[in-house]
């Protein structure tokens, strides 16, 4: 029994992470319908970002802004150089201009910093270790739980209550519709990256610091993981996302900790063509409507 | 007379490249390292015409190839490896088991629509990476080897025209027609008549036995298989050919293929920035490109012919002056 | 005046035609440039070509970086002291993408270039692959750190690979030496097991370890496994632990192994954990924490700690170049270089087949990662150090010699 919720805590650190990712994805194919494949390796700037500023003697809070800024720059920059232009002409073409980003990204720095792992300074986060009913939770654990929870309930807030959050909903719901109300549908979609990358960045030093792992292609395999928690929870939705995560970091995590650990990535890959083909629109997505 | 005019013309043309190409081997004019790239030219060019039938003309979005290719590869080497038995089998197998697992995966996820079907193929092909990574018989992580070498040139040459030769014939034909129209509406094709799913998975079914084809062309040519190649990398560089020479343009397949395999020959000499160029490229052809470079137009003798004359035009103005 | 008309009608609908004949040209460019590279590759007769092919990008990158790293540094050094018989050493770099095809592509390009013998790619499949270019082509391969058995020798035909040469110890020498240290001198009888799949070197190492360690009476309680990308390892041995060993073995690279070991001390297991030579590398102790990897115990070819002026030297020139503490690849690399120059010269020329004779003769190379010969099966016989970490610094326990 202690093993089951110890399996299940790891899960839900891992989930946790997952879904700080599947949030900025979710909120940008919401918007867009863009696979933004970049995604992944924007956590990763934003984890070698926070890194730098580690390095040089920032503590926690700082170094997290510092990443949340310029990787929300970062995707601002992405949008508007790789994909506006693109994007109404062939969406084939915007997601090829997006692996062209995610290469881009991740063998950028590999030329600047190399392919070497790099680790967060020692002492940069003190860890600490309890244990509680046969249960071991790190801090760390606690960390990236509550960062998850306080940024989706501050993003919610944006979402539903800001005039931002409201353009950012009229825009996905129908972008020319959106437009011909006056809204400006570039400098939404520009805000909605910024916030994205922003989350991106947040979850790149948060897995930096739970798994003390910094490298180029860090973002590539989270990406895709976090992309099939969106699809999991309902592309769109912030909360399915959030559900999405933790679902898939937790269903991860049993299959891995009772003997099949070899199949771990297969296994998220078949929950997500189950799930496409049983409830393609994810558990808490809205059915779309085809329009003709 | 004028349409088999143009037909023997290319016909002619082909059977001078290849005897060309033959004597250049023979000869050791064109070199190993040649030779290897040209192969992998024409396994390219396949990958990326199949690819181009299931995104380019019935426009699904599909990125499972790596994993066909997978299937192909592995079934066709298990039969000369493993079996010993001969290779035209070997050929057969792959391409069926191809095909089958085309079926099998097209019939569920083709309801699926545009990036969904996107990433459940991918998903596809990770989860056949990951079952051949746990199968002992082909060798688990560390591969299977010993696959006897079966590919030259005469092989690799009439399986690249063989299938184009297909793909266009399907394209041109009723079949293909419909393909097109479900394509372009598929909702207008539907109440034209036309049975969408039914052809939507046959050309699913064919680009993937053709992808098996690659596949086996690969395991026959490289002798090594591990699967760790087929990782969705490989999917992305197959579309990125696609993409490059054009959506829905067979030749242009042809043209992204022999370009993007080229242009990563060269860039090996440059370990350092070849990755970061390599993308540099693939961001400045979608974004001014997005149509690729032949858009959905084909290379013909016609626009050669008008090609020609453009030369010779400009050479005229310039005696003019 | 047609030729006008045509001009215009030309330059309406020019763009599809520009690119298309830009890509034409471009592809005859490349097609003459790749003939005519055939012409001027005899004139520089006075350098040794060697053909360097590592995994520069993909997914195990770091490991082909190290290893080109350390080559690259010992020719430097080579070559500032002039060279070999009379000349520079000119080695041709190239990226294979960590992809089989792309290692067989440039074995083939270093091959038509003229190289006398090819050093790499790091990993096993790609030397293998290699091999089937290189040795019709009668070059040499020295492959640093392919640590399967079937790289040099061939199972099923029972014959040795002529032109494959390995410097690095091969996987059962390494398990067997950890399995008789462990149940003879550590005295811990139930062990559990954890590989990464995808990586033949840490299987190959997983099964014999399975093999000598049940052979000598011990037991093996879990076997798990994980993937090379994986970053999330507290499932694995949470349920290792439910299983009680008294070891865990884990023979993988130290990006892994750092974190496997960090997360099986927040979860509370305090076991002691081995390994093999892929975890020498300073990242380690980054990665793990230093009092974290108490109780921890590898082998390797050598240890940095080794006060021997050769190793402290190279340790210094690296950090120097590169600014960064070498790893295992790197010292393998190093040696690699070093061990070909000193083939070329019993070879007395920068002969392809009589390199490959010198090295088959080689005797007693003094290379930073110990004394080396090869035996019957083109396998360096080299002594296996075990060393101990105590708080993050490698303590040499003992040195033995793998006896089957």
């Amino acid at each position: 029994m202690p093993d089951l919720l110890q399996q299940l805590l790891n899960g839900l650190s891992q989930g946790s992470i997952y879904a700080l990712i599947a949030v900025g994805y979710t909120m940008i194919y919401g918007i867009i319908q863009l696979i933004n494949f970049a995604h992944g390796d924007v956590i990763m700037v934003g984890a070698y970002v926070a890194l730098g500023c580690a390095l040089m003697g920032l503590g926690l809070i700082p170094s997290l802004a510092i990443a949340m800024l310029t990787c929300a720059i970062l995707g601002v920059i992405i949008e508007r150089v790789a994909y506006r232009r693109v994007r109404p002409v062939s969406r084939l073409a915007a997601l090829t201009s997006a692996i062209g980003v995610s290469l881009f990204l991740e063998y950028t720095m590999m030329y600047f910093l190399g392919a070497d792992i790099r680790t967060f300074p020692a002492g940069f986060f003190p860890e600490r270790t309890y244990s509680l009913l046969g249960v071991t939770i790190n801090n760390k654990d606690l960390l990236v739980l509550g960062t998850t929870l306080v940024l989706v309930i501050i993003l919610q807030y944006i979402i539903y209550r800001t005039r931002t959050g409201k353009a950012m909903r009229a825009v996905s719901f129908d972008g020319q519709a959106a437009q011909l109300m006056g809204v400006n549908v570039n400098s939404t979609v520009a805000i909605t990256f910024f916030i994205g990358s922003a989350m991106a960045a947040a979850a790149g030093l948060l897995y930096g610091i739970y798994f003390n792992t910094v490298q180029p292609l860090m973002g590539l395999m989270p990406g895709l993981k976090a992309f099939i928690a969106a699809v999991l929870g309902g592309i769109g939705s912030v909360p399915g996302a959030m559900l999405g995560g933790i679902l898939l970091g937790m269903t991860e995590s049993l299959v891995a900790g009772f003997g099949g650990s070899m199949y771990r990535d297969a296994v998220a890959f078949i929950i997500l063509i189950l799930v496409l083909l049983i409830r393609p629109t994810g558990l808490l997505g809205k059915g779309v409507q085809e329009k003709v | 007379m004028k349409k088999y005019f143009s037909t023997i013309i290319i016909c002619l043309v082909l059977a001078v490249f290849f005897v060309a190409v033959q004597l250049g081997i023979n000869s050791g004019f064109i070199s190993g390292y040649w030779v290897t790239n040209l192969y992998l030219v024409g396994i390219n060019i396949i990958l990326a015409a199949s690819l181009n039938l299931i995104n380019g003309f019935t426009g699904e979005f599909s990125l499972g190839h790596a994993g066909f290719m997978a299937v192909g590869a592995y079934s066709s080497a298990i039969i000369t490896a493993n079996l010993g038995l001969p290779f035209p089998l070997a050929v057969i197998v792959g391409m069926l088991a191809a095909a089958i697992t085309g079926l099998l995966v097209g019939l569920p996820t083709l309801r699926l629509r545009g990036d969904y079907l996107a990433i459940a193929t991918l998903g596809f092909g990770e989860i056949v990476r990951v079952v051949l990574m746990n199968i002992d018989y082909v060798g688990g992580a560390s591969g299977l080897m010993g696959i006897p070498a079966m590919v030259n040139w005469p092989l690799i040459f009439f399986s690249v025209v063989l299938s184009l030769l297909l793909i266009r014939n399907f394209i041109c034909s009723s079949h293909g027609r419909a393909c097109l129209s479900v394509r372009e509406n598929d909702l207008a094709a539907q109440m034209m008549g036309v049975n969408i799913t039914y052809y939507k998975v046959l050309a699913f079914v064919i680009g993937a036995s053709l992808a098996g084809l690659a596949g086996v062309l690969y395991a026959h040519y490289y002798t090594v298989l591990q699967p760790r190649e087929f990782s969705f990398m490989l999917t992305f560089d197959v579309l990125v050919m696609v993409m490059v020479g054009g959506l829905g343009s067979l030749t242009g397949s042809v043209v992204g293929a022999v370009l993007i395999t080229i242009a990563s020959a060269f860039l090996q000499a440059i370990p350092e920035l070849r990755m970061v160029i390599y993308a540099a490229l693939l961001i400045l052809s979608a974004v001014f490109r997005p149509q690729g470079l032949l858009g959905e137009k084909e290379v013909s003798l016609k626009i050669l012919q008008k090609l020609g004359g453009v030369l010779n035009g400009t050479v005229g103005s310039k005696q003019a002056h | 005046m047609e030729g006008v008309v045509i001009v215009k009608f030309f330059k309406k609908k020019s763009k599809a035609y520009v690119a298309l004949f830009t890509a034409l040209v471009f592809l005859f460019g490349v097609f003459a440039s790749g003939c005519g590279g055939g012409e001027s590759k005899t004139a520089g007769e006075d350098v040794i070509k060697v053909g360097v092919n590592f995994e520069l990008s993909g997914d195990v990158a770091t490991y082909g970086t190290s290893c080109k790293n350390g080559i690259m540094l010992a020719f430097e050094e080579i070559n500032a002291q002039g060279g070999v018989l009379g000349k520079k050493i000119e080695a041709l770099v190239q990226d294979n993408k960590s992809q089989n095809k792309e290692a067989r592509n440039i074995a083939e390009k270093l091959i038509s270039e003229g190289v006398v013998a090819i050093i790499g790619p790091a990993v096993t499949g790609a030397v293998k692959i290699q091999e089937t270019v290189a040795t019709p082509a009668k070059i040499p391969v020295l492959a640093p750190a392919a640590t399967a058995p079937d790289v040099t020798y061939d199972e099923k035909a029972q014959k040795v690979r002529d032109y494959i040469f390995r410097v690095c110890i091969i996987d059962p020498d390494q398990s067997l030496v950890m399995a008789n240290y462990i149940y003879d001198e550590l005295g811990l009888k139930n062990g559990a097991i954890m590989v990464d799949k995808n990586n033949d070197y840490s299987v190959g190492l997983g099964e014999t370890f399975k093999e000598f360690f049940t052979a000598k009476g011990g037991k093996i309680v879990a076997e798990e496994g994980f993937v090379s990308t994986d970053t999330a390892f507290k499932p694995q041995l949470t349920s290792i632990a439910a299983k009680k060993p008294d070891f865990i073995y884990v023979p993988a690279y130290y990006n892994q192994v750092g974190l496997i070991v960090k997360q099986a001390r927040e979860l509370g297991i305090d076991l002691p954990v081995m390994g093999a030579d892929g975890w020498d590398s300073p990242k380690l102790v980054e990665l793990a924490g230093a009092e974290n990897l108490n109780k921890c115990y590898f082998t390797n070819h050598y240890s940095v700690e080794d006060p021997s002026e050769k190793i402290q030297n190279f340790i210094k020139a690296y950090e120097e170049k590169y600014k960064a503490t070498p790893d295992a690849f790197a010292a393998l690399g190093y040696d690699s270089a070093y061990l070909l120059v000193k083939a070329i010269e019993q070879a007395g020329a920068a002969d392809s087949q009589k390199i490959r004779d010198a090295l088959e003769n080689i005797e007693g190379f003094e290379g930073v990662t110990g004394k080396l010969s090869y035996d019957e099966k083109h396998n360096p016989i080299k002594e296996i150090s075990i060393i101990e970490l105590v708080d993050g610094k490698q303590k040499l326990v003992k040195k033995m010699q793998p006896e089957h």
